[in-house]
């Protein structure tokens, strides 16, 4: 039944030597050991963060210069429509001008030849009626000589003058 | 892991083989003291081959303490360390010498005497039929500054690491260590007592691993390994004692207030009669005493188990060798089985010591509010 009895020897030597231990293992074995197991803990959880952080800020900076991205082609896209507009619109100025050119060119040119056409043909009535006008006093020379024939010229020019 | 698991398997059978050395030689030993006590008790000394093997005083000789540390025995010799004894008696005063001055019991030395039968059997008693006080660095107390040694040793050489090195991965002796921190610190400290584990933390370690430490230098039979400190209830008295103080020396107005005025409890159990309050701080001893007993009964039970089987062996070789040798592979078998349990069961107790105190303590640091909810 001895066995069932604490002997006081042993739990003399287990008081001191346990109190010992524990003191010694508290001051150079635990604390050093809880506290470098606390800050890797912290370390991690900071890594962790930071790298979650960084994450962020990659996607961050990707939307980012997507949207840089967009809006320098919407910007490029827009310069470019710009010049198709401005060309378009040139082009039809010109057009526009070197038609009315033309149109007043060919104006003038159709006023022109009217105009010589006038002017020739008045120079060609000029001309024939002075002709006419000559000949006429030939022939009058001629047929005035006798005067019947004289009168019946005149009779015939005035008859057929009428009609003209 | 080819190799290692071979490795494992060479230092199991090893050890078995060391069991059973020892346990021959424990039993040759049991012999001649037997032999011993004859002859000054005047028998036929050619009657002492015949003297009957006793498992029980060859179980608990193994169980108990002693003033020697047995390794072997050679030719009906015992081989052992002797140890120091420390006697203080009123009539002597303080004696200092080593433990063969006794001559494993058959000589007195300084008027004192190693009893090797009767109910003070490896006690030592004075002359005068009085009992010293003994506080001799016996097979436990031998054993237990070796396992503190170990325990210095690989966790003052661990910290170092951690110190060089605090956040790099852990290695070589971190490595093995590191899991079983965090876990009496996640898994026992935390979870039972809280927000404040911090300050309990370094006892539940040294709690833990000095149970561990022992309950597994007690499965390896070789000096200065082999003695049966956990086992013994001195050592859980004391063990059990520390957690019993470090509970009521941190208990806050909530734990006294629980068990003085228990809290839902109808008033005719408070008064006139203090039956709660008598049950509560009947409560406070019986915490620790059942940590006391849990821990000596289960390593002292694995022990005995142990030794039991390999009784077996000598008993039967009473009745034929042919059988002894026949029933030898059973019962080594047997203890094969039983110190892989044993493994599991140093680490349960260590686990159940350290998580019992751990929610001791945690209900005597608990913050919490009856009146309120």
């Amino acid at each position: 039944m001895d066995l069932l009895i604490p002997e006081i020897g042993i739990i003399f030597w287990m008081i001191i030597s346990f109190s010992i231990a524990f003191f010694i293992l508290a001051k150079y074995a635990w604390k050093p050991i809880v506290n470098a197991l606390k800050e890797r803990d912290t370390s991690i959880a900071e890594a962790i963060k930071d790298a979650e952080k960084a994450r962020l800020e990659v996607s961050r900076l990707q939307t980012e210069s997507e949207k840089i991205l967009s809006q320098a082609k919407d910007e490029s896209d827009k310069i470019i429509q710009e010049a198709r507009d401005f060309k378009e619109s040139v082009l039809s100025e010109a057009n526009e001008l070197a038609k009315k050119q033309t149109h007043k060119m060919i104006e003038e040119a159709r006023k022109a030849i009217i105009n010589e056409r006038t002017a020739a043909l008045y120079e060609i009535k000029k001309q024939v009626s002075e002709l006419s006008v000559a000949i006429s006093e030939k022939i009058l020379m001629q047929e005035l000589k006798d005067p019947d024939k004289q009168q019946k010229l005149i009779e015939k020019s005035l008859s057929e003058m009428k009609f003209n | 892991m080819y190799r290692w698991t071979y490795r494992i398997v060479v230092i199991f059978f090893g050890f078995f083989l060391l069991v059973n050395f020892e346990l021959f030689a424990n039993t040759e030993e049991d012999h001649t003291e037997q032999v011993a006590g004859d002859q000054t008790a005047g028998h036929n000394p050619e009657e002492q081959g015949e003297e009957e093997f006793d498992p029980g005083d060859f179980i608990f000789d193994h169980i108990k303490d002693s003033h020697e540390w047995h390794i072997t025995e050679i030719n009906h010799k015992p081989v052992s360390i002797p140890l120091p004894v420390i006697l203080y008696s009123k009539t002597k005063g303080l004696n200092v010498f080593m433990s063969g001055r006794f001559e494993h019991g058959h000589a007195t030395y300084r008027g004192f005497r190693l009893e090797t039968s009767g109910e003070n059997k490896g006690k030592i008693t004075d002359e005068d039929g009085t009992m010293p006080l003994d506080l001799s660095i016996t097979k436990n107390v031998a054993a237990m500054f070796f396992s503190m040694i170990l325990l210095f040793l690989i966790f003052i050489s661990a910290a170092r690491i951690y110190k060089k090195n605090p956040v790099s991965k852990p290695k070589g002796i971190q490595s093995l260590i590191e899991p079983v921190v965090l876990f009496v610190r996640d898994d026992i400290a935390k979870s039972s007592i809280g927000p404040k584990y911090e300050r309990f933390l370094p006892y539940l370690l040294t709690v833990f691993f000095f149970i561990l430490i022992n309950n597994l230098l007690g499965l390896i039979p070789i000096p200065p390994a082999g003695a049966n400190l956990t086992g013994n209830i001195a050592v859980t008295f004391v063990l059990a004692a520390f957690t019993l103080f470090v509970t009521n020396f941190s208990g806050n107005r909530n734990y006294w207030t629980h068990i003085f005025n228990t809290p839902g409890v109808p008033f005719w159990l408070k008064l006139p009669l203090p039956i709660m309050p008598i049950l509560e701080a009947i409560g406070i001893f019986t915490k620790p005493f059942v940590l006391m007993v849990r821990l000596f009964a289960n390593i002292s039970a694995g022990h005995i188990i142990a030794l039991g089987f390999f009784s077996i062996i000598f008993i039967f070789a009473k009745m034929s060798s042919s059988m002894a040798y026949g029933i030898s592979v059973i019962s080594v078998l047997f203890n094969v089985f039983m110190v892989f349990v044993e493994l599991l069961v140093a680490f349960i107790q260590a686990y159940v010591f350290t998580f019992l105190s751990a929610l001791y303590i945690g209900m005597a640091v608990e913050e919490h509010n009856h009146g309120h909810d």
